[in-house]
């Protein structure tokens, strides 16, 4: 849409169905960041439970009213808080929430376009998401409960509601929500496809792409392939759940009643499940991965240490993501040798992953280290990385499994490397393009406060479950009292839930930045970060259509920073090449 | 009411921070942007950052590392064992290299007004040897994981003792297979009465069909006598049911071997799982319900138990319950199979005592099981 298309804009048409990419990604944010408090509160909750087995908690009794009688949360409702927390947290908060937001808001102010390949598209995708998430709300009010069957939904457990009290209304409402979840993220993904490939200004070559636009655009293409199986893998147990089809189900005996689906296997469903479920783990994560790329290269003010590496190594992770799924299903009873197989792809990931590492730490080498908040939420991304992506080699050798499959090491591994490294990627996406989106400067010490007490409070509450699980503690245990094995965790566990509820209480700090600076924060300049990417070159005022004149052509790759022999220690992509002067990368 | 309060309370308390908080920005005129003095106190926290995460680490370890798993009590437990700590050990050191390296090179260059940033964009060098020594590492470390893996699941069972585990909820059941180490056919719809497990045979049959005669002859019965329609309706189709069930139980009995009915004959059920020492075991798992796993962290076991179809996994015990008390210090430990499936509200409570000890006490327990042998039931 040209800037000559000017027609009068409304309440309506500018605020809520707007086709303006940069008005969508706001409402990706803002949805994203209420599901995330809710989320997180959740995860406060059911810490609380676990901290004080079977005691009265007046808080509990306060926040999930007949959810606790008597203040003692009920092992139903606890499964559901951690299956609805899990659900909103990958989904909601890092799928739709960082990638809608950063890829609606970067994809066309990065590459030079004045919108997204279609902006109707754009903005189904945006109303299909905000449906998914009232529904998947809704489903926390039904009289026997929401979802409880785990974020993986395994049958028989998700398809047999005699078995669980969640698996009823509860279970077709998740449903409900992720298909228009799924439909949400398929219109985007293809628009984001879409947009990259065709609509890039001149000179922008895939070679001087920013490393945010490579990371969004195979997040794109990973979920429009790998979320159709998932929709697939629903809709089977939507049949076996409503039409007595048997593709997940047989030999099945609740109640005294032998059910009359037979032939099926419980199996298959985690097949297709993980099929989506592990590239859904990069999804999360590549997003989170290009902006700290970004924000590191900037705030560094040196060039990316090894742009092309840098894109090799996105799209090896992307195709290995795809062929390791079995490494989360090594003791269903799956073939050894196929265990094997994947035990072999899992493990190479971490080639790419080493390199990535690498790169960033080489980023900062030799660097002139300006520690805006957006830049150590980056540099907490790369410790989380590495610390949570270690323990990966454990978890992906099978032998090693056997013990700590499904304990709380896993919820200690996957935390780390996927929970905290893209929310650190998400909080330093926000810092850093809030200029960008509302025209004015978050406060720089809420910040700091800000990112001390999350990253302290980070690694208090997910450290320590290393121990848990190394103690065989299994996770989604309403309480760890029935085992005399578990008694003296409970020291561990206190350590956690201190640090767990000290950490959603920082997050204050942020909401209340956040929302202030909206309406109060100092104006900001055109480039406050002196930034090469094109978004900086747009106006301040945000206008439709991104640039008042032409679009201006590309004519250097995006991290031209401190290059000798420049006036400044950064050179917009607009820039055009000096006499003599080289391109690299 | 006092929830009310505490709302309230809270508006109040944020709108007072805001006041403050903009008053103090008035007073002080603090530039909101990145000065030398904020890079370098964040380039301390940095530091000082990195060097907690360490000591944290340690002290985790020193607090915590015994009340983790101690030594496992089974013939494969010290392989996995011992790649575990080979692996475990590659990754520690990796950490406290890399760990340092982040924010000790985050805070050398902290920003300062007249820095200059060095213009590198790669090295193919430094890329190529960082590429490859893990990948060389990683090599190393897959070979290693899939033998040890190769170990396991390829265990010699041809004189291992066959035990049944059965899954529901929430709680284990175990079957042993008797003097003929065969375990019986078994199938949920043959669970009935005290046929727990649904093992089919001669005897079971028997029990169980006399059990439905009955109940088909009182209705019968009762439809006679019944004046009402409705009533009558409900009587037959109740007793349309059990027909139905009268009718597979012998169909499944009839297309049974021999060989097996008799198999089952001298299986016995137990709610505690009792192992010989040193005699390698076949576990059997069923789950009749949902997914249950069957997890002996002691032993380095886990399977999950899939209703549908039969897993299993082989291993050998090596230290009796009573030498783990004395290994561990403690007079009250116990070996226990937990669940770890997420199955349903009490999955947090699904367990089963297992006791390890010596071949004699072993089989002077099993005696004593006599009245839940299948012959017998
Ligand atoms: C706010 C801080 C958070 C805390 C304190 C927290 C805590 C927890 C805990 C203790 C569990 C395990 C409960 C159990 O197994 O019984 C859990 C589960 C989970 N969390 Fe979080 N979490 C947080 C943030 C996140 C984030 C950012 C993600 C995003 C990836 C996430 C994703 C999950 C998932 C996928 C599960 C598994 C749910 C399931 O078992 O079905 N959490 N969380
Ligand atoms: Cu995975
Ligand atoms: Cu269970």
């Amino acid at each position: 849409m040209g800037i000559e298309g000017h027609h009068k804009e409304n309440f309506f048409s500018k605020y809520v169905f707007s086709l303006d990419h940069k008005m969508i990604s706001k409402q990706f944010l803002i949805t994203g960041m209420v599901m995330g408090v809710i989320a997180m509160v959740m995860s406060a909750l059911f810490r609380i439970q676990l901290a004080n087995p079977g005691e009265s908690s007046s808080i509990l009794g306060t926040f999930l009213g007949r959810w606790a009688e008597g203040g003692v949360m009920s092992p139903d409702i606890y499964l559901s808080l951690v299956t609805i927390h899990g659900t909103i947290m990958v989904f909601f908060v890092l799928t739709g929430g960082l990638s809608g937001t950063f890829a609606n808001l970067l994809i066309p102010l990065q590459i030079g376009a004045r919108d997204m390949a279609s902006g109707f598209l754009n903005m189904l995708s945006y109303w299909f998401f905000f449906a998914s998430s009232v529904v998947m709300i809704v489903s926390l009010f039904v009289q026997s409960g929401p979802a409880s069957a785990g974020w993986t939904i395994y049958p028989p457990l998700s398809a047999v509601p005699e078995t669980i009290s969640g698996s009823g209304l509860g279970m077709t409402l998740w449903l409900v929500s992720m298909t228009l979840f799924i439909v949400s993220s398929l219109l985007g993904g293809l628009n984001y496809i879409v947009t990259v490939l065709n609509l890039r200004a001149e000179g922008m070559s895939l070679t001087r792409l920013p490393l945010t636009v490579w990371a969004l655009l195979v997040t794109a293409i990973l979920g429009v392939l790998s979320f159709p199986v998932l929709l697939s893998a629903a809709l089977l147990l939507v049949f076996d759940r409503s039409f007595g089809t048997s593709f997940f189900l047989s030999d099945i005996l609740v109640q005294g009643e032998v059910l009359s689906h037979a032939g099926g296997n419980p199996i298959l469903f985690q097949h297709l499940f993980w099929f989506l479920g592990h590239p859904e783990v990069y999804i999360v994560l590549l997003p989170a991965l290009g902006i700290t790329s970004e924000i590191i290269a900037t705030n560094s003010r040196k060039p990316i240490f090894g742009y092309r590496a840098m894109i090799g190594s996105i799209l090896a992770i992307a195709f290995l993501s795809f062929i390791v799924w079995g490494h989360h299903m090594f003791i269903t009873g799956m073939n050894p040798f196929l265990g094997s197989v994947f035990v072999f792809t899992t493990l190479l990931i971490a080639i790419p992953s080493a390199i990535k590492v690498f790169n960033y730490i080489a980023t900062l080498w030799r660097g002139n280290l300006q520690f805006t908040p957006a830049m150590l939420f980056s540099i907490g991304l790369v410790s989380t990385f590495i610390t949570g992506g270690l323990t990966g080699l454990i978890l992906g050798d099978s032998a090693l499994d056997i013990n700590v499959h499904d304990t709380y090491f896993v919820v200690a591994h996957f935390h780390i490397v996927m929970g905290l490294s893209a929310i650190f990627g998400m909080l330093a996406g926000v810092y850093h393009w809030f200029p960008k989106m509302y025209g004015r400067l978050m406060n720089l010490k809420l910040g700091y406060i800000h990112f001390w007490g999350t990253f302290i409070c980070a690694y208090g509450t997910f450290f320590p479950m290393h121990f848990l699980g190394m103690a065989g503690l299994p996770r989604r245990y309403y309480s760890n009292t029935a085992f005399p094995m578990f008694d003296n965790l409970l020291d561990i566990n206190e350590v956690v839930s201190f640090f767990a509820i000290a950490g959603a209480l920082i997050q204050v700090v942020f909401f209340f930045n956040f929302f202030y600076s909206i309406f109060r924060g100092p104006i900001s300049s055109q480039n406050p970060w002196k930034s090469n990417t094109l978004e900086w070159t747009t106006p301040v005022e945000r206008i439709h259509g991104n640039w008042p004149g032409e679009i201006p052509s590309v004519h250097r790759w995006a991290y031209d920073y401190s290059k000798p022999g420049m006036d400044d220690d950064f050179v917009s992509q607009i820039v055009p090449m000096k006499e003599g002067e080289e391109e690299h990368h | 009411m006092i929830n009310v309060l505490i709302v309230l309370f809270v508006v109040v308390f944020v709108a007072q921070v805001v006041r403050i908080f903009e008053i103090s920005n008035i007073i002080t005129k603090t530039k909101n942007e990145v000065s030398d003095r904020s890079n370098h106190i964040n380039g301390i926290l940095l530091l000082l950052s990195g060097i907690g995460l360490l000591v944290f680490f340690f002290w985790q370890r020193a607090e915590w590392m015994d009340q983790t798993l101690q030594i496992s009590a089974s013939e494969h437990g010290p392989l996995i064992d011992n790649l575990w700590d080979t692996t475990m050990g590659l990754i520690i050191v990796v950490f406290l290299i890399l760990t340092p390296l982040l924010f000790g090179v985050a805070f050398i260059y902290r920003g300062k007004e007249n820095n200059q940033a060095s213009y590198i964009t790669h090295n193919n060098k430094l890329e190529f040897f960082w590429t490859a020594i893990p990948a060389v590492v990683l090599m190393a470390l897959i070979s290693y994981g899939l033998v040890v893996w190769g170990k396991i699941v390829n265990q010699d069972i041809s004189d291992a003792m066959v035990v049944e585990v059965y899954a529901k909820q929430f709680n284990w059941t175990a079957r042993y297979a008797g003097d003929d180490n065969q375990l019986g056919r078994a199938d949920v719809r043959f669970v009935g009465g005290k046929n727990e497990l649904g093992v089919i045979s001669q005897s079971t049959k028997d029990s169980q069909i006399e059990n439905l005669d009955k109940k088909i002859q009182k209705l019968t019965n009762d439809i006679k006598k019944s004046e009402n329609p409705a009533e009558k309706k409900l009587i037959s189709k109740r007793l349309e049911k059990l027909e139905k069930k009268k009718k597979t139980l012998m169909t499944y009995f009839i297309t049974t071997p021999m060989d097996k009915l008799m198999a089952a004959e001298d299986d016995i059920i137990t709610k505690e799982l009792h192992l010989p020492v040193g005699k390698k075991v076949l576990f059997k798992f069923r789950s009749q319900d949902v997914i249950h796993s069957a997890y002996l962290p002691h032993f380095r076991v886990q399977m999950n138990c899939v209703p549908g179809t039969t897993t299993q996994f082989a291993f050998t015990p090596t230290i009796t319950s009573a030498d783990m008390k004395k290994e561990l210090n403690n007079d009250s430990f116990e070996y226990v199979m937990l669940c770890n499936k997420i199955c349903g509200a009490a999955h947090y409570n699904m367990q089963m005592k297992v006791i390890v000890e010596t071949e004699e006490e072993y089989n002077a327990w099993l005696e004593t099981q006599n009245q839940t042998k299948i012959s017998n039931l």
